[in-house]
C-alpha cells in the first residue's frame, strides 16, 4: 500500500462511524430492554384496538385536539360504540395516569418528543 | 496569402454546430475518420530511431492498420500494468458518476458537438473496456454494466478521440472528483503506442529532440546561426550588441526555451526579448545546443518518452556546472518541468536553490526542482525596479492575455505574467472571466494536434478561445493576443486569421523588449517586429 | 434502456421481499440475515476497494491548480484552490467533500448566432447534488434513534431540527422532502437532457431508483401507513446487540424498506457509489502544488534509454567545431 498510514487512519475512522451503533451498544453496557408501558385501569378496552393505538395514537390525539379546540365537538364514539369525552387529561389519563411509567416508556425508547406537554401541564410525578 | 488549407469549411459553416447526440447508443457507432479532423500516422523511420514497437508505414484511412498479431493481449496487459502503476488511472476508471458537468467544458465538444468529445465519454471509451476485462460487474453483466469488448473498431475509436484531446485539463477543474482527462488520454495514447499506433506529429518531434536536442531537428551549428542572427537583428533594432553565450561552462544560469523561439514567428520576437533582457541585467547565463528544447512532445506520447527527452535538462545543467535553470515561454514544457522533471530525473542536488543575481530574491517555490519560470524571474526584476521601462513603446498594441493551459492548470501561474504585461503595456484588457485563468480555453492545437491534416478540428477546438478574443477585439479593439506558450504562438495566429482576422499573436518578452530602455541604445524607430513606432518623435527618452 | 432495466430491477427487488414476507413468511431472512450480510459486504467490500486503489502508487504529483500559485511574497496565493501546504490541502478537500467546490464552478454553454458562445449560470446540478447528499446524511444520522438506547442527545437534537417546522403529524422531516425533490431532479435531468441521457448507463439509474424506493417506503411508513415503531426498534436493537429477534406484527413495508437499504449497502462497494471513498484519493485534488519546492518520488521510476551528451557530441563534433562551439573532446 502507498500512503498506507493516511489511508488506514481514514478507513478506521470511516468504519468506526459506520459501526457506531454496535460499539455504542457495547459501551452503554445495559441489558436489552423493551419498553413496558404501565396501565392502571379495570377497563378492558381502550378507545380503539391496541394495534391501532400503538401505531396511530398521535394521529387520533391530533384529530381530537382539532375537533375540540376548533369545532367545539367533545364526544367521541369509539369503535365499540362507547362514547368518550375527547380529552387527554380527563379520558386518556384516567387509565394511563402516569406519564413516566406510560408515555415516556416508548417515547424515550425511540426518542420521540411529543408536543402534548407544550400546552398540557405535565402530571406531577414527572417532576 | 492564406495559411488556411484549401477545402476547409468557411467559419460560418463551421459555426453550425449540433449538440444533440444521435439516437443510437455510442457503443455501437464505429468511428469515421473525417478529412481535416484526424492525424496522420507516424513514419517508421522515426519510430525505429526511438525503438518504438511495430514501426511500419500505415495509413489510418485504410482498413488494415497492420497491427501485431497479439495486439489485444498487448493492450490488455498494458492496461493491467498501468492500473497497478497509476492510482489515478484505476480511480478515474472507477469513480465517475457521469454527472455530465464536464460535458460542455471541452473545447472540442463545444466546437464540434461530437458527443464522444465530451470528456466523460472520451473516458468511457476506455472505461467500457476496463469494465469488460477488469471488473466483476462488467464480466457478469456485460452491456448492462456498460462493458464492451476490445475490438479493432474500439482501437480505431481510441486513436481518433485520444488524438482529439489536447490534454488541457479544463474538464478536470469542473469535475467533482477531479477526474483528469489528460491523465486518461495520456494513458490511452500509451496503450495505443504499445501496438504502434502513433501520430506523425508527436513522433517526428520526439525523434528529432532525442537526436539533436530539439523538436525541429536543428543541429548545433544551425542553432548557433539562429542565435547569432537574432543578435544581429536585435542590434539593428536597438543599436545594442548583446552577448549570447552557447554551451558556456561555468555560467551561473542555464537558459532553456522552446525551439520554436529561435526558429519560428512570432516566437522569434520573444527570443529578441530574452536576449535584450539578459544583456541589460548583465546575466551570466548560457544557451545549450544539447538541451536546446524546452518543450517535450514526450508528454503527448508516453511517460517513458517524457523522461527520455527531459533527461537532457539536468544532464546539461550538470555538465555545464551552472547553479540553476531558467525556463522560457512554453506551456507544456512547464507541465513537465513542474510536475514530472524532478520526480523523473531528479534530485537536482548538483544545483543550488535559484537566487536572482540581480535582485537577490530567493525563489523558494523552486528550491527543489531548481528551475524558474521566466515570468517569475522578470516580474521580480520589475517589482524591484531593476528595469527601465517605457510602456508607451507598446502603445500601438492593445493587448489581452491567453492563459496557456499548462501554466494555468498545472502551476497556477496567473499573476506573474499579468504583472509583467501591465508593467510594459499601457493597454491591457482581460477576456471574459469564464475563459481565463483556471477556466482558460485551449488553443485547440496542443498535445501534438497542431498539424495541417487536422486543421478543421483545430479550428473547431479553438472556437471558444477565438470567441473570447473576438469579444475583447470588438469591445476594446484588442489587436494582440499575448501568451507564454510556443504551441500557442505557432497555432493561434491561424486561429485568429480564421475566426478573428486582424488580431496578432505575441509573447510577453516581446513586449518587454519593446518597452525595455537599454543602456546605450539608439532611438527606437521600430518595435521588435520592425513595425514603425507611430509616436516616436513625440516621446522623449530619458 | 438503462433506465428501464434499472426500474424493473428495483420493482423486482420490492416484489421479492413482498412475496418473501407475506407469502413465505421469511421474516428472519429479510429482518436479520440479509441486513447482517449486507453490512458485512459493505464493510469488507469498501475496505477491499480502498486497498485496491491504495496498492497503486501516485507516481507523479498531478495537482489541478485552480488559483494563483505560491511564488513571490507580494503575490497573493490562492491557498484553497491552489494549496501548497498540508493545511491548504485539507481546506481544499473539505470544500470539495462538504460543499462540492468544483461542481460549484459549473456553467452551461450556449451557442448563439455569430457565432457567440456564452457560459450561463448553472448551479442547479451543484445545488441538487449538495442537498441530496446532505439530506441523505441527515436521514442516516437520525435513523440512529432506532439503533441506540438511550438515544444520544445530539441525534435527538438533529431530529428536532429536521422536523423544525412541525408541519403535519408526525412532523414532516425537511430532509425527506428535500431528498425526494433532489432525486427527482437528478433523475429528470438524466432523461431530459439529451447529452446526459446519451452518457447514462443502467448503473446510473439504478441507485436513483433504489434510493427513490427507499425514501418512498420510509415516507409511507412515517406519514401514511403508520407502523409499530417500538417493535421495529426492538428488531433493530436486537441486530445491534447481536441478539437478533423478529417481533410480531411489523408491517411488510418495513421489510421492503430494510431490504432496499440492504441492497444499497451491499451494492455500494461494487459501484460508482464508491466515489464516497474515491474523492479522498483523487490525486488532482489531494496533493499540494509544491512540486518545485519538494521532490515527489515515484516508486517505480526506472532508468530509460537517453541520448547522452557524449553520443550527441560524437555525432555533431565536426559541425560544432566548425561553428566554434566548445567541445568536451577535441
Amino acid at each position: 500500500m502507498y500512503d498506507g498510514g493516511k489511508i488506514v487512519v481514514g478507513l478506521v475512522v470511516f468504519i468506526g462511524v459506520v459501526t457506531f451503533p454496535l460499539w455504542y451498544r457495547q459501551a452503554s453496557g445495559e441489558a436489552l430492554r423493551a419498553p413496558e408501558p404501565k396501565i392502571v385501569t379495570d377497563a378492558k378496552e381502550c378507545v380503539a384496538p391496541t394495534d391501532y393505538m400503538r401505531a396511530s395514537h398521535q394521529a387520533m390525539l391530533n384529530e381530537w385536539r382539532d375537533l375540540v379546540v376548533r369545532d367545539g365537538m367533545r364526544v367521541y364514539v369509539a369503535f365499540n360504540g362507547q362514547e368518550h369525552e375527547m380529552s387527554l387529561s380527563n379520558t386518556c389519563m384516567k387509565c394511563h395516569p402516569n406519564k413516566v411509567e406510560f408515555c415516556d416508556q416508548c417515547h424515550n425508547y425511540i426518542g420521540v418528543v411529543p408536543y402534548c406537554w407544550d400546552c398540557h401541564i405535565e402530571p406531577k410525578e414527572s417532576n | 496569402m492564406s495559411d488556411i488549407p484549401e477545402g476547409t469549411p468557411k467559419p460560418e459553416q463551421l459555426a453550425q454546430i449540433r449538440y444533440k447526440p444521435p439516437r443510437r447508443g455510442w457503443m455501437d457507432k464505429p468511428v469515421e475518420l473525417k478529412k481535416g479532423t484526424y492525424c496522420y500516422s507516424a513514419r517508421s523511420k522515426f519510430m525505429e530511431y526511438l525503438n518504438l514497437p511495430n514501426a511500419r508505414e500505415w495509413n489510418p484511412t485504410e482498413g488494415d492498420w497492420k497491427l501485431p498479431a497479439d495486439w489485444k493481449q498487448t493492450i490488455l496487459d498494458g492496461m493491467r500494468e498501468r492500473l497497478t502503476r497509476f492510482r489515478s488511472f484505476r480511480l478515474f476508471m472507477d469513480i465517475c458518476v457521469r454527472c455530465g458537468a464536464c460535458a460542455d467544458k471541452c473545447h472540442f465538444f463545444i466546437g464540434s458537438g461530437d458527443p464522444k468529445n465530451m470528456p466523460v465519454l472520451r473516458a468511457e471509451l476506455l472505461r467500457s473496456v476496463y469494465r469488460n476485462d477488469f471488473t466483476a460487474a462488467g464480466k457478469i453483466l456485460g452491456r448492462i454494466a456498460g462493458a464492451r469488448e476490445l475490438t479493432v473498431d474500439v482501437l480505431k475509436e481510441w486513436y481518433y478521440y485520444f488524438y482529439q484531446c489536447t490534454e488541457c485539463r479544463r474538464c478536470s477543474v469542473y469535475c467533482p472528483y477531479g477526474i483528469d482527462t489528460a491523465e486518461i488520454t495520456m494513458l490511452g495514447r500509451e496503450l495505443l503506442n504499445l501496438v504502434g499506433l502513433n501520430i506523425g506529429w508527436t513522433i517526428e518531434p520526439c525523434a528529432n529532440c532525442f537526436r539533436t536536442g530539439n523538436h525541429l531537428g536543428v543541429q548545433p551549428h544551425g542553432f548557433k546561426d539562429s542565435i547569432d542572427f537574432a543578435v544581429d537583428e536585435l542590434e539593428e533594432i536597438t543599436g545594442v550588441r548583446v552577448e549570447a553565450p552557447i554551451n558556456k561552462k561555468g555560467a551561473e544560469i542555464l537558459f532553456i526555451a522552446p525551439s520554436a523561439d529561435y526558429f519560428a514567428s512570432p516566437h522569434y520576437y520573444t527570443l529578441l526579448g530574452y536576449l535584450a533582457l539578459f544583456h541589460e541585467i548583465g546575466l551570466d547565463y548560457t544557451w545549450s545546443t544539447y538541451a536546446s528544447e524546452g518543450g517535450n512532445f514526450g508528454l503527448f506520447t508516453s511517460h517513458e518518452m517524457i523522461k527520455r527527452l527531459n533527461a537532457k535538462m539536468y544532464a546539461e545543467a550538470k555538465r555545464l556546472g551552472v547553479k540553476w535553470i531558467l525556463g522560457g515561454e512554453c506551456g507544456h514544457m512547464w507541465r513537465v518541468v513542474h510536475q514530472y522533471m524532478d520526480t523523473m530525473n531528479g534530485p537536482a542536488d548538483f544545483l543550488e536553490q535559484p537566487v536572482s543575481p540581480v535582485t537577490g530574491t530567493r525563489f523558494e517555490n523552486a528550491k527543489s526542482t531548481k528551475m524558474v519560470h521566466i515570468t517569475e524571474f522578470t516580474s521580480d526584476l520589475i517589482k524591484n525596479n531593476k528595469l527601465k521601462l517605457d510602456p508607451s513603446r507598446n502603445d500601438h498594441w492593445r493587448t489581452t492575455f491567453h492563459d496557456s493551459c499548462n501554466p494555468a492548470r498545472a502551476l497556477g501561474l496567473f499573476e506573474e505574467p499579468r504583472y509583467v504585461i501591465k508593467s510594459v503595456c499601457n493597454n491591457f484588457f482581460e477576456m471574459p472571466p469564464n475563459t481565463i485563468r483556471e477556466h482558460t480555453f485551449c488553443c485547440g492545437s496542443g498535445a501534438g494536434l497542431g498539424n495541417d491534416e487536422n486543421f478543421e478540428m483545430r479550428m473547431r477546438g479553438g472556437l471558444p478561445r477565438a470567441n473570447a478574443v473576438k469579444y475583447v477585439n470588438e469591445k476594446h479593439d484588442v489587436n494582440i493576443l499575448l501568451c507564454i506558450c510556443a504551441i500557442d504562438k505557432a497555432t493561434l495566429p491561424v486561429l485568429m486569421q480564421y475566426w478573428v482576422p486582424g488580431v496578432e499573436v505575441g509573447g510577453i518578452h516581446e513586449m518587454v523588449a519593446n518597452a525595455l530602455v537599454m543602456k546605450g541604445e539608439t532611438k527606437r524607430e521600430t518595435d521588435m517586429r520592425g513595425q514603425p513606432l507611430n509616436n516616436a518623435e513625440e516621446k522623449e527618452h530619458v | 434502456m438503462g433506465a428501464l432495466v434499472s426500474f424493473f430491477a428495483v420493482v423486482v427487488l420490492v416484489a421479492i421481499v413482498f412475496v418473501g414476507v407475506e407469502a413465505a413468511n421469511l421474516r428472519y431472512l429479510f429482518g436479520v440475515i440479509i441486513p447482517y450480510a449486507a453490512l458485512i459486504t459493505f464493510i469488507a467490500g469498501f475496505i477491499y476497494r480502498i486497498v485496491i486503489w491504495a496498492r497503486s502508487p501516485v507516481p507523479f504529483r498531478i495537482t489541478t491548480t485552480c488559483g494563483q500559485q505560491k511564488s513571490h511574497p507580494w503575490i497573493k496565493n490562492d491557498i484553497l484552490d491552489n494549496p501548497h501546504s498540508t493545511i491548504g490541502v485539507i481546506g481544499r478537500m473539505l470544500l470539495e467533500v462538504l460543499l462540492f467546490r468544483s461542481l460549484f464552478r459549473n456553467t452551461r454553454l450556449e451557442l448563439r448566432n455569430g457565432p457567440k458562445l456564452a457560459y450561463e449560470w448553472e448551479k442547479w446540478l451543484w445545488l441538487a447534488g449538495l442537498v441530496f447528499h446532505w439530506s441523505f446524511l441527515v436521514i442516516l444520522v437520525r435513523h440512529l434513534r432506532f439503533f441506540t438506547e438511550p438515544v444520544p442527545v445530539l441525534i435527538q437534537a438533529l431530529e428536532g431540527l429536521d422536523a423544525f417546522f412541525q408541519i403535519g403529524l408526525p412532523a414532516l422531516y425537511l430532509s425527506d422532502a428535500v431528498i425526494l425533490a433532489a432525486v427527482t431532479y437528478l433523475f429528470l435531468r438524466r432523461v431530459l437532457i439529451p447529452e446526459i441521457r446519451y452518457i447514462s448507463l443502467a448503473a446510473d439509474y439504478f441507485p436513483l431508483f433504489l434510493i427513490f424506493g427507499l425514501v418512498l417506503s420510509g415516507v409511507l411508513m412515517r406519514y401514511f401507513v403508520r407502523v409499530d415503531v417500538v417493535a421495529i426498534k426492538e428488531l433493530a436493537m436486537g441486530l445491534v446487540a447481536f441478539r437478533p429477534s423478529v417481533p410480531e406484527g411489523i408491517n411488510v413495508l418495513f421489510y421492503i424498506h430494510l431490504f432496499l437499504v440492504s441492497v444499497l449497502f451491499a451494492y455500494f462497494p461494487f459501484s460508482k457509489l464508491m466515489h464516497l471513498g474515491g474523492v479522498f484519493l483523487s490525486p488532482t485534488r489531494n496533493l499540494a502544488n509544491n512540486n518545485r519546492m519538494e521532490r515527489h518520488t515515484n516508486p517505480w521510476n526506472y532508468p530509460v534509454k537517453v541520448h547522452t551528451y557524449e553520443e550527441y557530441e560524437d555525432e555533431f563534433r565536426d559541425k560544432m567545431k566548425a561553428a566554434g562551439l566548445p567541445l568536451e573532446k577535441e
